[in-house]
């Protein structure tokens, strides 16, 4: 069975065909990484896969579920975290609270207007673990605004893998970091277990091609080459729409 | 000890003992009339100031409230029945207004419970075999819980004093709950929160409900204080005076709302008294307060404080020692 299994997928914005009979399958611990020049409609495809957007036709299984119907909310708790290119992030709140907050979005406790947060023991106990994936728990307890951009990109892969999900889509986690940042992300990213499986769109193709097995490029919403690393690199389509030279 | 909890525990003692140290019963009648606002704020500030959601129509609410148990009075309904009868009215308005209202969030919200807020004071008005139109509902006596009468001044003081207290500390376990943390997420990053496994319509719809509670609970404490319910008092104008209270106090603050509707209280009843055009002083505190500390009172005067604290205990090392160097004469 497949993890995630994408089935001509369509989406337009009025005349804007952004996504054009996408068909995608990853299987389980998978690393796949997803390129395309600027526009090709990676970030809206994940848009597609977490529900944010709805499909104008074709369907998304999640490990053979059909959940093209079911809303964004309810698939985390089916196992899918994502991160997001454009750092999202609760901005007055300490890191550690930013992660307790995904931790609870997938707990009933989220509903419990009566017990104190600070004191749910294994809640903290958790979200600090998860901080000490991505090397961030000797500063949980800064608040957002007194921490640097390659903390808060960590601080957004601590939320998705503190939710313990099976498939984990990261939108360009190496976006806008210095070159000893890029090398902390990749540490941690390295160290995520193999029974989750990881959708990266990522444009520093250095890293990336480390991390995918295989590649999916994009070009105008449609799915132009996929293979492994080496059949997508000597590609010449690739070098068309993509790498340039 | 604790500086904050000392403040709160002069601020506690202050105010059980409210009935010896005022000058009059005037006086103690407006102690009234701050606390079951302070209750009106802080229902509004679940909604302004931890959903980010800013209702222009909750003076609707707070009379609907107000109305339902001057209309179960009238009709020979007794005190406990009215009360509970308001209560739920109270919330099912709040129901209807969260169900038109969240489908939209920012301006849209406004001009959605704005809009209700107006059919509401238009029933008020119209509605003559319901609400007696510009006349009013008077209301003849005040409950009597336990044999423990409520027509005195003080009497009324001390259980008004008593649900404003139970009213601040649920807000306090709230705030603090994992329910204010998503409630406060979906204030920040609804967006986040979604992705996050949230159901943020329902979130939000739940802080609606709490709102509306409080706001009910404000309505009732307001008839039975003045035995009498009018349009007026769902007007447009009421509606924003709650929300300045909230917004000059300190939105999003536990303290905020309450020190906003001693101040307006304040102003409206007590200094109207000596100052003629009250409306225009009010209206440049609250100008001074947007200049000074647009974030509201009590975290603006939080700030000025520690920024005082911070400079007080930093002068020596400012001082350069003879011979190094100093800042440019």
């Amino acid at each position: 069975m497949t993890a995630l299994t994408v089935t001509g997928l369509n989406k337009s914005f009025g005349g804007l065909h952004v996504t054009r009979g996408i068909n995608l399958s990853v299987e389980p611990g998978e690393r796949r990484l997803i390129i395309g020049p600027n526009g090709a409609g990676k970030t809206t495809l994940f848009n597609l896969i977490t529900g944010e957007i709805t499909p104008d036709k074709g369907s998304i299984h999640l490990f053979g579920q059909d959940i093209t119907k079911t809303p964004s909310r309810a698939r985390p708790h089916m196992g899918m975290a994502r991160t997001y290119q454009i750092i999202t992030l609760f901005p007055r709140d300490t890191i550690i609270h930013n992660v307790s907050l995904a931790l609870l979005g997938l707990s009933p406790a989220r509903w419990n207007p009566l017990i104190d947060i600070k004191h749910q023991g294994h809640l903290v106990e958790h979200a600090r673990t998860a901080l000490e994936r991505v090397g961030l728990a000797h500063i949980a307890d800064r608040p957002l605004p007194q921490t640097s951009y390659g903390e808060r990109r960590r601080v957004e892969i601590a939320m998705a893998l503190a939710q313990n999900p099976k498939v984990l889509l990261l939108d360009e986690p190496f976006a806008g970091l210095s070159i000893d940042e890029r090398r902390d992300v990749h540490k941690c990213l390295m160290a995520i277990p193999r029974d989750v499986t990881i959708v990266m769109i990522e444009h520093n193709m250095d890293v990336a091609l480390e991390f995918a097995e295989r590649i999916t490029l994009l070009h105008f919403g449609e799915v132009i080459v996929e293979g492994n690393r080496a059949e997508v690199v000597a590609d010449p389509r690739t070098r068309e729409v993509y790498l340039g030279h | 000890m604790n500086p904050r909890l000392l403040a709160l525990g002069i601020a506690f003692v202050a105010l059980v003992t409210v009935p010896f140290w005022m000058p009059g019963i005037y006086y103690v009648n407006v102690a009234s009339q701050i606390l079951f606002y302070a209750i009106f704020a802080l229902g509004l500030n679940v909604l302004v100031g931890y959903a980010g959601l800013v209702s222009l129509g909750h003076a609707g609410l707070f009379g609907v409230a107000a109305y339902a148990t001057g209309f179960m009075l009238q009709s020979g309904y007794g005190h406990p029945v009215s009360i509970i009868v308001a209560l739920i009215v109270g919330i099912a308005s709040m129901a209807v207004y969260a169900v038109l209202a969240l489908r939209s969030t920012g301006i849209g919200f406004i001009m959605i419970t704005l809009a209700l807020g107006e059919i509401l004071w238009g029933l008020a008005y119209r509605w003559i075999s319901l609400t007696g139109g510009d006349n009013g509902i008077s209301l003849h006596t005040r409950p009597e819980p336990f044999g423990y009468s409520l027509a005195s001044p003080g009497t009324f003081y001390y259980t008004t004093l008593v649900v404003f207290l139970l009213s601040v500390a649920a807000m306090a376990v709230f705030v603090r709950s994992p329910f204010g943390a998503a409630l406060r997420g979906t204030r920040d990053q609804p967006r986040r929160m979604n992705a996050l496994g949230y159901h943020v319509w329902l979130i939000r719809f739940w802080a609606c409900l709490m709102s509306g509670l409080l706001t009910s609970v404000a309505g009732i404490l307001f008839v039975y204080y003045t035995q009498f319910i009018s349009p007026q008092t769902l007007a447009l104008t009421s509606s924003a005076e709650v929300l300045l209270m909230v917004i000059s106090g300190g939105a999003g603050t536990l303290l905020g709302p309450i020190v906003g509707a001693a101040l307006v209280v304040t102003v409206k009843t007590v200094v109207s008294g000596f100052i003629e055009r009250w409306n225009f002083l009010l209206g440049a505190i609250f100008v001074a307060i947007v200049i000074l500390m647009p974030e509201g009172l009590v975290p603006g005067s939080t700030r000025l404080w520690r920024l005082a604290w911070h400079q007080m205990n930093q002068k020596p090392k400012a001082v350069p020692a003879k011979g190094t160097l100093g800042p440019p004469p």
